[in-house]
This record gives structure tokens, sequence and C-alpha cells, in this order.
């Protein structure tokens, strides 16, 4: 795998190339692995190797980038000069700021990400655990589909003012369904060091959940109660943390346009953006090297404050909204230049202030409600008031007088995050949790009232 | 050094080993992304990725290994990579893999493109753009305006243990503009020529001199300003009439995903989901009305969709299956392996990948539906209409995952009253149950009004591949449709 020495090594060539005074390099190296199995078997089994710098250029207020996955000379030469004629005929842009100084990428280290357990897992290790997987399906009489995948991959960022980062992580992740004739069970769970990783207990849940949602009943669609698992509440508030970014309100497309500052959700609900909690497993540095700070988005309810990369941070400070969204400082969340969507948090720790319930808590203190395993094929039906639509999926249950009483068939949703988000009655204690609509994140379960059910399916 | 040699580095070592069958495709893609934003550069860029993919069954079972190094210890090494993985899969399984016959080819094959779209300048494609930017914010109320062009360029060697050995470049082209109006509290959007990021087919600039984009884009800034004063989409159960774009997406949602074989036979179980049409349902099925006619078509003569190629990337024939005939469900799409699974003689060639660095899928090609062969255009389909809502370009789209319950919001509507187009309507939705919906279709436009579209967006797989579909529709009228859905309760 490339690793930082050698990157240096290409990036000094890349400068070298280069006719323009000011040139930026991103680097990234993976080494991954998945095997992938259905109807008890393994059937697709894949690893890839690649590399590649994405080489931007800068000058007079202009800029473009090229990648490649190519580092001989000539290939890098027609890169960098892709860049620079993608620049050139340009208009200057009299916002676009200078490259990073190497003071930007400076912070702590945060908490190791890499493993060497994780990165010494084979094709023979993920197929064992495959083996027991679908063991736990045969004893149960269910048919199983999953992954297990297993990577290493490292990268860094080198710019023409002598910024220099670089950052290596594992990950392992399993995701299993558990399928009976009318039914089905999920778990999925992912970690950069294996040995967090238990894949026989997550199939051991996921089988439970679909036999103990057969046969299941129809429920009419309506507003119910609802028990949120943490992966089926990371997937609907993920939703929301793109208009997050500073760039969302100067481009007014933002569901927190002239909301900053106000009660926008229940008093229990506090949000932030952290890269180095201990349950997140990102790189430290945005997307122009900026190492990434500890942000406040939502305190008791309050919306208070945005991310910012570094030329976001300018404008706002310079715009008509300077004053009114908190604080305005450089956060390190930029995406890589240039783009027109600016920044996101994509580091969100839910944080709870005690009085956590298990999900078996919620569900005891619940006279008539839904749990909720996970969300399937989510969409935003509207920007302003954020309502998404989606279904639920592989396991949804009827809870009747604090007990789960059967599976029933799955509901359409049509709910507003903000409205979802002023009715959080309990919390769970927050999970570094993984679904499939949004990132990963560190998520508590939720216990909702009225949840907006609109319909139900055939199954 | 020859992708041949290179190709033979990789089935020899993978044969030696023990594959029973091996194949490689080597792929060399080429992109340019460009993208402004109120008349301001957002993103400039271009991108090239080589590399090679080597797939093998040892064992009965499936192996696969990637590498962007394609000198000759790296290929051998990648295709024993391969030979180990398939090794390790064989360790679980139920029934060993068969593949349905396919004769071996050499052939070479391109896109038909006009004019080369990397021919074309950066200047003059940032041009347009700004253009477009600057038409939309003479609209007073536009508070955000973005335009896109994107091309991309794949040249591919495909080499199997059997003998085949077929080249072909494909090119896309692709380009649109949205207009953005934030007011009070709504946000409002308009996209041209459709939403997601507008036109997308595998043909040459010319596409975008057809799309007229300056010329739509004081038009469509202005309604995305209007929609704040329209009254809203009523709810309850009416006709809907679809333009051709959101039909399109409708056909991708419940036809083209159920009819997936690999999705149908539990294949995708973890992830993209199942089918409700399991495999009995096959030439039983009443899927829609008399006058629904869908093919998965990927021939050149098709058109220029984003599904359209000579072969796919197991190296079988591009074909046109009969999906939908005349209401009744008569064909899934297909892999050599799936199609083997469920006793057809031949893969109807579906199987796709993304780039070099993953397997092909079973994927749509151009799931399209053939349009009325009576005359009849928009107008005289509305004309036809007594009480209704036409809507037009998709906003939202959500399907359950065995694909029977569906809600789609758009980005505009318009009731139809006594046969004619009447007032706005904003927040548009509708939903429904997939055969229940396509067998409530009773009119659809002829030829003159069937476009074939491009969803560049597809996803699929573990990991995620991102794959390019074709969808042809004409404008199309279903009876007594819930309407409203999506705001219901809120």
């Amino acid at each position: 795998m490339l690793d930082k020495a050698k990157a240096e090594e290409i990036f000094q060539k890349i400068k070298k190339f280069a006719s323009v005074p000011e040139v930026e390099t991103i680097f990234a190296s993976t080494d991954f692995s998945l095997t992938r199995f259905a109807n008890n078997t393994i059937h697709q089994n894949v690893s890839e190797l690649n590399e590649q710098a994405s080489i931007r250029v800068a000058f007079d207020g202009k800029t473009a980038r090229a990648t490649t996955n190519r580092f001989d000379d000539e290939s890098l030469k027609r890169s960098v000069q892709a860049a620079e004629s993608m620049a050139r005929v340009q208009e200057p842009d009299p916002d676009r700021l200078a490259m990073a100084k190497p003071d930007a990428a400076a912070g702590a280290a945060g908490p190791p990400r890499w493993f060497e357990q994780t990165a010494a897992i084979t094709p023979g290790d993920r197929a064992d655990a495959v083996g027991k997987i679908v063991a736990v399906a045969k004893k149960n009489s269910l048919v199983t589909a999953g992954i297990y995948s297993s990577a290493q991959h490292q990268e860094g960022i080198f710019n023409s003012n002598g910024l220099s980062t670089w950052h290596r992580q594992t990950s392992a992740e399993v995701s299993i369904t558990m399928l009976a004739d009318d039914s089905s069970g999920w778990q999925k769970a992912n970690d950069p060091d294996v040995k967090h990783l238990q894949p026989v207990e997550l199939a051991e849940i996921a089988a439970k959940k679909a036999g103990d949602s057969q046969k299941p009943q129809e429920l009419a669609p309506g507003k119910y109660t609802v028990i949120l698992e943490p992966a089926a509440v990371l997937d609907a508030v993920g939703f929301m943390f793109m208009d997050f970014g500073g760039l969302a309100i100067l481009d007014q497309r933002s569901f927190l346009n002239n909301r900053i500052g106000t009660k926008l959700f229940g008093e229990n609900i506090t949000i932030v953006d952290d890269v180095d909690h201990p349950l997140q497993a990102n790189s430290p540095f945005d997307g122009e090297g900026v190492r990434r700070k500890r942000v406040s988005l939502v305190e008791n309810g309050v919306i208070r404050n945005l991310v910012y990369s570094r030329g976001t941070a300018e404008k706002m400070k310079n715009s008509e909204y300077a004053g009114k969204v908190g604080d305005i400082s450089v956060t390190g969340h930029g995406f890589p230049l240039p783009n027109e969507i600016g920044e996101a948090p994509m580091n969100i720790v839910f944080i709870t202030s005690g009085g956590e319930q298990t999900v078996d808590q919620m569900i005891a203190s619940t006279e008539r409600g839904v749990l909720v395993t996970r969300l399937w094929y989510i969409r935003e039906v509207d920007p302003y008031e954020k309502i998404l639509t989606g279904m639920t999926r592989d396991g949804t249950f009827l809870v009747e007088n604090g007990k789960v009483k059967c599976g029933i068939r799955n509901f359409r949703f049509n709910q507003s995050l903000i409205e979802m988000l002023s009715h959080v009655e309990a919390m769970g204690k927050p999970v570094r949790a993984s679904g499939e609509e949004a990132f990963d994140m560190v998520a508590p379960a939720m216990k909702v009232s009225g949840f907006n059910f609109t319909e139900v399916t055939k199954f | 050094m020859s992708m041949k040699q290179i190709a033979d580095w990789a089935l020899n070592t993978a044969t030696q080993r023990g594959a029973s069958y091996a194949d490689i495709r080597i792929v060399d893609d080429r992109q340019r992304s460009l993208a402004t934003k109120n008349g301001k550069v957002g993103h400039a860029a271009s991108g090239e990725s080589l590399g090679a993919g080597i797939r093998v069954l040892v064992n009965d079972s499936w192996g696969f290994a990637a590498t962007d190094d394609l000198s000759r210890d790296a290929v051998e090494r990648t295709a024993a990579k391969a030979v180990d993985i398939a090794r390790a899969s064989a360790q679980v399984k139920e029934a060993p893999v068969r593949l349905a016959p396919e004769p071996a080819v050499k052939i070479e094959w391109a896109t038909p493109c006009k004019v080369d779209p990397f021919s074309t300048s950066v200047e003059q494609n940032l041009d347009l753009l700004i253009s477009i930017d600057n038409e939309l914010l003479q609209v007073k109320g536009v508070t955000l305006a973005e335009s896109n062009l994107q091309f991309g360029r794949s040249e591919q060697w495909f080499y199997s243990s059997e003998g085949s050995d077929i080249h072909q470049t494909r090119y896309l082209t692709g380009a649109g503009f949205a207009a953005i109006s934030f007011a009070g509290t709504e946000i409002q959007k308009r996209s041209y020529p459709n939403s997601f990021g507008g036109q997308y087919q595998c043909k040459g600039y010319e596409l975008i001199d057809e799309l007229k984009l300056v010329e739509n884009a004081r038009r469509i800034g202005e309604q995305a300003v209007a929609l704040h004063k329209a009254e809203k989409c009523p709810q309850g159960r009416l006709d809907l009439v679809l333009d051709s774009s959101q039909l399109g997406l409708q056909i991708h949602e419940s036809i083209g995903h159920p009819i997936e074989l690999d999705r149908v036979l539990g294949m995708e179980a973890n992830f993209a989901g199942t089918s409700f049409l399991t495999l009995e349902k096959l030439r039983t099925l009443r899927y829609g009305s008399d006058i629904v006619n869908v093919v998965a078509d990927a021939t050149e003569h098709h058109g220029p969709g984003l599904g359209t190629f000579a072969y796919d990337d197991e190296g079988v024939a591009a074909q046109c299956t009969p999906i939908i005939s005349n209401g009744l469900f008569t064909g899934y799409i297909s892999s050599r392996e799936t199609a083997e699974t469920i006793g057809e003689h031949r893969s109807n060639g579906c199987m796709r990948a993304e780039g070099w660095n993953r397997i092909p899928l079973i994927r749509m090609t151009n799931i399209s539906i053939l349009p009325g062969e009576k005359p009849l255009t928009f107008d005289q389909l509305i004309a036809g209409t007594d009480n209704g809502i036409f809507m037009q370009t998709n906003r939202s789209w959500s399907i359950d995952d065995k694909r029977y319950n569906f809600q789609f919001g758009c980005e505009i509507g318009w009731e139809i009253k006594g046969g004619k187009l009447g007032r706005m309507l904003k927040n548009p939705s509708y939903s429904g149950i997939t055969t229940e919906f396509w067998n409530s279709m009773d009119s659809i436009c002829s030829r003159d009004e069937w476009t074939l579209w491009g969803t560049p967006n597809c996803g699929k797989g573990q990991p995620m591949q991102t794959m390019g579909t074709g969808h042809g529709a004409s404008p199309a009228r279903f009876k007594n449709v819930k309407i409203g859905t999506a705001y219901q309760g809120n």
C-alpha cells in the first residue's frame, strides 16, 4: 500500500510538473475485501487494491482538480496539465482562498484507528465467520444473507504551502439478514478493531427477530408511538446534517434557514460533531487538510452552530447572516475543493444526560406502539419541514401492554424530522451504529410519540 | 504491452491454479465533470482510472480480485488471489455455480458518437453553464441556480477462458440545471430536463445541443418561483397523468428492480432487497393493463440509452427481452448463473460492473415502456382527461424492499379539468401498489412523445456499485390513483 513517504515522493514530482504556484494532492490507498453470502452460500467474494492521487492546482483565483490512479511520470504530468487547463479558462473568483498553511493541520493525534488484527483478516477468516453465521441460520431453520468485509485504508493531503497530513485506519464490518418464509431480521455492525465485532451474537439477534416476526399481522396506518433502534434513528436523522454546513445557509437551501438559535427540537436533543470520539472512526482532517474540531450543533433542542470550511467561514463572516448563526470559525469540515456544497458534519455523536433506557425498558413502558429494527429507502419529501418518507424493514413489531406482541407488516412513513426530534420520550445509551441510508454515527435508540405511518405494504 | 498479453497472464495463472472458468476485464475510464453555481464555477474536475478485475470459478464457487497495477507480477498475483478467494468461498456453499452456455466471440464495438465530448473545450463547456445560470438568475425569486455537464468514456477489454475477446468503448454525455427558490417557510425547486443532474445518454456532445438548455432556463426559473403561490396538491383518488421522465423512474423502481433475477433468487436480500416477482409468476401474473408493453433492450436499435452496449460484462450479447407483453409478465433480466438456475437456455445479457474494481451484477439495461400504437399526442391525452392531475419531474422516490408499495413526489403538478390543464399545484405526490398501479394505466402517448431517459445513479450491490440505466417512456394516464399521501398527517 501507499505510505506517507512514498506519497511525499510522488507529491514532489507533481510539484515539479506544475507550472502554477499552488498545488495540492489528496492521496488515497485502499486494500478492501468483502465476502458476500446469500441462501446460506458465499456467492460473491471480492478484493480490490487501488491507489489514487487527486491533484488540485490554483492560481489567480482559479482552481481545478484532476485524479489518476497511475503514478508514472507521464500520467502525473497529464493530470497536472489537465487540472491547469481546466483552471486556466475560468473567470477569477475573488473569494477563492490561498491553500491552507501547515498549522491548519495541527491538532491532537486522536484515537488509534489502525489495528493489525483487522489488517490481517484473510478470505479464510471471513469464510469461517460466515460459516458460523450460516450455522445459526440452519439451527433456527432460516436462510441468511449478508456481508463480512475488511479493509485497510490510508489517506493524506500535501500542498505546496508545506501542509502535510496522513491518516491510516482499518475497518471490519458485518451485516446479517435472517429470512423465514414471511419474515426477516437484521443486524449490522462495524469497527476499526475486529475484536469488537461479534458476528455470531449479531446472527442470533437477527435470527430471533426473524423468528418473532413470523406470520405478521396487518396494522392500520396512523400515528403511533415508535421505538426506533439505533440504526433506524441514524438512517432518518442522517438526512438533516448536510443542512448544518455554512454554505447551505448562504445558499438558502437549508432547513435551518432563519432557524439558527431557535429551539427546533425537544429539550433532550443534544448533538455534537466529534471525530475524536472513541466510538467514531473517520479521518481527523478535512478535504483541505484542516484538522477537524469538535462542534456543538444542537444544545437541548436549540440549533447552536454550523460547520465551516475555510472558504465558507470567510464568506459567512462577511455576509448578512454574521451574528445570526452562532460561532463562525474554520471547523475542518470542508469537502475537497473545488466543490459547490461546501461542508457538512460527518462524525455525529448524540449526547444524552442521564436517564437512558434500554430498548426493553422502552417496550415495558409502552401501552401500544411499534418497535422498528431498521428503516429503508428514505427520501426527502419536503426540504424545509424536513419531511421524510421511507419504509420499515426486517423486523417490525406491535408492542402492547409493555410487551412485544407480534410481527406486523411493514409501514410507509411520512414524518417530519423536526416533529420527530420534538417528541422523543426516551433515549438509550448512544452506541456506534450503522445503517444503509446514512453514514455511521454514535446514536441512541429512541422512543418517539406520534410517528406518522401513512400506508402499509403487503408483507 | 498489449491487453491480450495482460489477459493471458491472468487467465493462464487462474486456470493453472485450478480455475474451471476465468475472465478478465481491463477498463480504462475517463471523466470530465463541470458544475456552476450562481454563475461561478462550482467544480471543475477530470479523472482517469485504469485497472483490471479478474473473476474465477474454482471448486464451483466464485472469487474476484482487482488491481490498478498492470505489470506481469501484479496481474499474476491478483489472479492467484482470486483463486484463493474462490477456494475460501467454496467452504460455505449449498449448491455449485453453473453457467448457462454462451458462444465465444471476438468483436469490437463503440458507442455511435457524432461529437466526441472530450473534443469540446472546457471554456466552451463553462460558457454554456454560466449562460444557463445567468438566465435563471434573471428571474426574481430564484435564490440558487445550478448547472452541470458530465462526460465519460469507458474503454473495456474482456477476455475469458472460453475464448471471448471483446473490445468496447462507451461514451456518456449528460447535462442539466436546477432553479431553487427559498421564500417564507418553503424551498421550491425546478429542474430541467430532469431532476438529479438532467438527461444522460450514451452518445456524444450532440446531446447537449438537442437539450436546448439555455432556451428553457427562464421558463423553469419562473416555475420555481411561481410554485410558492400555487395551491397545494389535493389528497384523494384522482386520475393521474405522468410526464415521460417521471414515468421512466416509475418503470425503474416498480418494474426494473423487481425483474432482476438475483433479487428474485434472494442474492440481494441483505441490501437491495428481494422481489415480489417469485418464479411462479412468470407468464402467469397480470402485471399491467393490456396496453402495458415493456422490454429490456440493450441493443443499439433501441437508442443511445445508458443501458446500450454490444456485449455485457460477462461476454453475453446485448438482447431485447419482452418483460411485460400486453400486460402479462413475460421475462426477468438475468446472468449466465441465474439463467442456468431457473432452467433458461441462455442469459439475456444484463451483467454490468461499475468499473474494473467491481464484479458484474445483474443490472437494468434499457427498461422501456413501448409507446402507444395509436397516434396520441400529449395534448390529446389531456383533452381526454376529465378530472385529474398532471405531474412533472421527480422530487422524491421510495419503494419497499420487495417492490410493492411505492411513493413518488414530483416538482410540479397541474390540475386537469374538463380536458384542459388548469392551475399549477405544488408538492404533488402519489402512491400505490405496483401491480394495481400498472393495471390502472388506460392510455399512453405514441412514438412522437417517447423519450429515452437516462438514470445515472442506480445503486446496488455490496460494495455498492452505481450504474446508469435507460428508460424510454411516453406520457401516460393512470385511473383512480391515490394522490397526496406524502403530506398526509403533516
